[in-house]
């Protein structure tokens, strides 16, 4: 039997596209991808409509999506995050229909239990052989994990390996297995590196950002949980990132190794493998070039899936087991709640991504943040949209200090013994206020655009144009 | 007093607001601002108090605002209404 | 305690609204060469309206005002003198003369603002070589001057010497300010090290600095904070050794001996007053057991 198909026209028709199915895609390739364009493009030429668009996340890459939206072939996405470019189209109402957010544990969930059901899944692929064994790690556009695509290959309908490397049968490692592949199409290419991976992230230089990072050092140092065995997780940018490099001097002083990284694996948690701090990685998604490398060569670096990083219905997943994570915010309110799925105007400009699952999962979860970004203040009186319920949100962390969730006392005194400067969330927000002055309150009124599913099933809150 | 020049001060750097004055028969502020819906209205009150502190009761006051608090903002017109009054004389 | 002093750009907004978390003991905010020429007004009213709002809490504020034969200097100094800042820095100071004007302008301006004579204090620069020469003499001049302090960029190129990593050019003007404050009794602060991004260089630049008898030294950039603070904070081990001398020393008074040594070596006055000073600067710092409430 030949798998192997000649061009996405053909896939479509073996596949049967018709109006009103839905198509997944995942993330990996980021804003270097190219395969959702293509596949929607085509799509678009055959005359298809009303497709529903279920993405693990959308990037600026994907701003065509919006014409296929005002044209009719798209008229629904589910996703779990989505930059700023299409993110004002949806604010603006270009979409009929609400987007339905979901989690990178509650997306593998749903797909799992069959509550979303996946017509085709076209899988990007750096690396397959002609039956569907695929691989993130080989190839021109080498990604790494492919996490969140394992779910969808699993249980969709169809599935479609799209790949500019065939390598010859069988394809080793498969993360995808040809087990649950229907068709293999080879394009030209399937993702432009430079967008895929950074060449290396980096830490922040602002003096501000390095401050809340040195600070979140010593949270993790006095929380406790910093003994032999520790497991840990940070975000990819500003100051997360640079928790890592203060957070190394401690764990030396105090002679502690840790089990786990986990993430959302960059460079700095591959230098922490290396150079020992660590035992493993486990891997959902490879951000930069030495990720790459390393879950390539390294058997201490895993790939898992997303099922296994943060479904709530899996057996058990990686998140439970997490001691520590560091997160960003847009917002966050007198009662922790934390929005990172919009602009402080309303506007979308993210999704909860992992948050709401490591924030549930871990047994410290931490934002940092600055006091206050150009004039607006950090904490609000009530999030614009919470992405991650305040009750799963232990410590707030700024460069004028920390606040601790008043249900977790005995860290507060931990943290004051420590000799870290800890204020009553509402101290920080008068703190900002003082300094900014106390900003007039925006929140659009139009109609709701997007739901935000939790991970436990419920639609905690909605998200309103902000035109009519 | 009417302003008679026209004068310039600060930057568009974050947390920084540039203020431009120009002559006019009222008192008129205008502001662009990435914090428009937060501090739009804050920033108009600021500028007119400002220019009325300073006995200005004739300009234009524009305002392209990075963000800057109040403190800045005062200093800001400030500066550029006092530039403005020495450019003329 | 003056370990560290951080230089803030007197016409930056940004940087003046956070420049107390970075953990510097003295903030100076600078009108003079981090302002352009066109600038130097729309400073003036930034750094006096960022100090009646901004609150720096522990942080002691030095205001750098431009030279005097500039045409800024009275504004300035009419401007910074109501502030009430702890202390003004005024620049290219070449001899006790300077200091003589300069003092002279700031006791106008503390009449015309009904403040007592002689409450703002001076830490004038000494980035020439005359400045250097003269070091004693500006020194002593007035009782206004609290402390000196070395500016090597400048005084490099009033040397015409080539300025390097290694600061062989500058090592005899750094000893003689060292000299020349604490024959006067008063504070030396050492220059800036400049290479932002070298750590380590950053480090040995601030240990030499305090082998040598400085008091602390100043810093161009956030990120510098820490680590000169560090080396001009004593160590757990000073503190240590400090307490058993005070101990050895308390003892030799209980038992009448009048001299002390400890570990063989003789406890002598300047050992006594120098544990003494790290003791203060740790209770200060609440350092080694003296964790404040």
């Amino acid at each position: 039997m030949n798998k192997l198909i000649g061009g996405l026209k053909q896939a479509m028709d073996a596949c049967k596209l018709r109006d009103g199915m839905t198509l997944s895609f995942h993330h990996h390739l980021r804003n270097g991808d190219q395969v959702l364009n293509q596949v929607l493009a085509q799509a678009a030429a055959l005359g298809v409509k009303g497709l529903t668009i279920q993405a693990s996340s959308l990037f600026d890459v994907h701003a065509p999506l919006i014409d296929h939206i005002k044209s009719g072939v798209v008229t629904g996405i589910e996703t779990n995050y989505m930059s700023g470019g299409i993110g004002r189209a949806i604010s603006e109402g270009v979409l009929a229909q609400p987007v339905r957010f979901r989690s990178h544990g509650g997306r593998p969930d749903a797909i799992d239990t069959g509550r979303v059901h996946i017509d085709i899944a076209f899988v990007a692929a750096p690396a397959a052989d002609a039956r569907g064994n695929a691989n993130g790690v080989a190839g021109p556009a080498a990604c790494g994990s492919l996490g969140y695509a394992m779910s969808d290959a699993r249980h969709a309908e169809r599935v479609v390996i799209v790949t500019d490397h065939l390598e010859p049968y069988p394809l080793m490692p498969a993360s995808i297995g040809e087990e649950d592949v229907d068709y293999v199409v080879q394009v030209d290419s399937i993702g432009d590196p430079k967008g895929i991976v950074s060449g290396t992230t980096r830490i922040t230089r602002d003096p501000v950002g390095l401050t809340i990072a040195r600070y979140a050092a010593q949270v993790i140092e006095h929380s406790g949980l910093l003994k032999p065995g520790f497991s840990f997780q940070t975000g990819a940018g500003g100051a997360s990132l640079a928790v890592t490099q203060y957070l190394k001097p401690i764990m030396k002083r105090l002679g502690v190794t840790g089990s786990f990284g986990l993430g959302g694996i960059t460079g700095y948690l591959v230098d922490m493998l290396e150079e020992g701090y660590f035992e493993s990685l486990l891997d959902v998604q490879c951000f930069d070039l030495r990720a790459v490398q390393s879950i390539r060569d390294n058997p201490r670096h895993q790939e898992v899936s997303a099922t296994r990083y943060a479904s709530p219905s899996a057996k058990s997943a990686a998140v439970n087991s997490l001691d520590v994570v560091v997160l960003g915010a847009t917002e966050i309110d007198t009662g922790f709640n934390v929005n990172v799925h919009t602009d402080s105007n309303g506007v979308i400009m993210g999704g909860s991504g992992g948050h709401s699952d490591t924030a549930a999962g871990a047994k410290l979860s931490m934002i940092v943040a600055p006091l206050f970004r150009a004039r607006l203040p950090i904490v609000v009186d009530k999030v614009l949209c919470v992405t991650t319920p305040g009750d799963t949100v232990d410590v707030l962390v700024t460069q004028r200090g920390v606040a601790v969730n008043p249900a977790r006392p005995e860290l507060r005194d931990s943290l004051k013994q420590g000799g870290l400067p800890v204020f009553d969330i509402e101290e920080l927000k008068n703190m900002a206020e003082r300094v900014t002055g106390k900003p007039a309150l925006v929140r659009p009124q139009g109609r709701v655009v997007a739901e935000v599913e939790y991970r436990d099933q419920r639609i905690i809150d909605s998200i309103h144009s902000i035109t009519g | 007093m009417q302003i008679q020049g026209r004068a310039m001060a600060g930057t568009l750097e974050s947390n920084d607001v540039m203020v431009t004055v120009s002559p006019a028969q009222a008192l008129e502020v205008q502001v662009t601002s990435i914090v428009l819906g937060q501090f739009g209205e804050e920033l108009k009150r600021v500028a007119l108090d400002t220019a009325a502190q300073l006995g200005v009761q004739g300009a234009l006051i524009e305002l392209d605002d990075r963000g800057a608090v109040e403190c800045t903002v005062r200093a800001r017109v400030e500066t550029a209404l006092t530039r403005a009054k020495e450019a003329k004389s | 305690m003056r370990r560290s002093m951080m230089f803030v750009p007197g016409n930056n907004p940004g940087m003046l609204l956070n420049a107390d978390v970075y953990g510097a003991d003295s903030l100076i905010l600078d009108l003079e060469d981090a302002v352009a020429p066109g600038e130097k007004d729309a400073a003036r009213v930034l750094v006096r309206n960022a100090l009646r709002a901004f609150d720096y809490g522990s942080a002691e504020v030095i205001i750098r005002i431009n030279p005097l034969g500039t045409p800024y200097i009275e504004d300035d100094i009419r401007a910074v003198v109501p502030l009430k800042p702890a202390l003004i820095m005024p620049t290219k100071v070449a001899g006790a003369e300077d200091i003589h004007a300069v003092s002279a302008m700031i006791r106008a301006a503390e009449r015309e603002n009904g403040l007592p004579e002689g409450s703002v204090g001076l830490i004038p620069l000494l980035e020439t070589a005359l400045g250097i020469e003269n070091a004693y003499q500006i020194a002593t001049a007035d009782p206004r001057v609290k402390a000196i302090f070395l500016g090597a960029e400048d005084l490099s190129s009033d040397l015409q010497a080539i300025r390097s990593k290694e600061n062989h050019e500058i090592l005899y003007a750094r000893g003689r300010v060292v000299m020349a404050a604490r024959a006067a009794g008063v504070d030396c602060y050492d220059t800036p090290f400049t290479d932002v991004n070298d750590d380590e260089g950053l480090a040995q630049d601030a240990a030499f600095a305090r082998a040598i008898g400085f008091t602390g030294k100043a810093v161009i950039s956030p990120r510098h904070v820490p680590a000169v603070n560090e080396a001009f904070s004593p160590s757990d081990k000073d503190i240590a050794y400090a307490r058993e001398v005070m101990a050895v020393i308390e003892e030799g008074e209980r038992m009448g001996r009048g001299a002390v040594s400890l570990r063989g070596k003789m406890i002598d006055k300047p050992i006594v007053d120098r544990a003494r000073r790290v003791l203060e600067a740790a209770e200060a710092l609440g350092l080694g057991g003296y964790e404040h409430e």
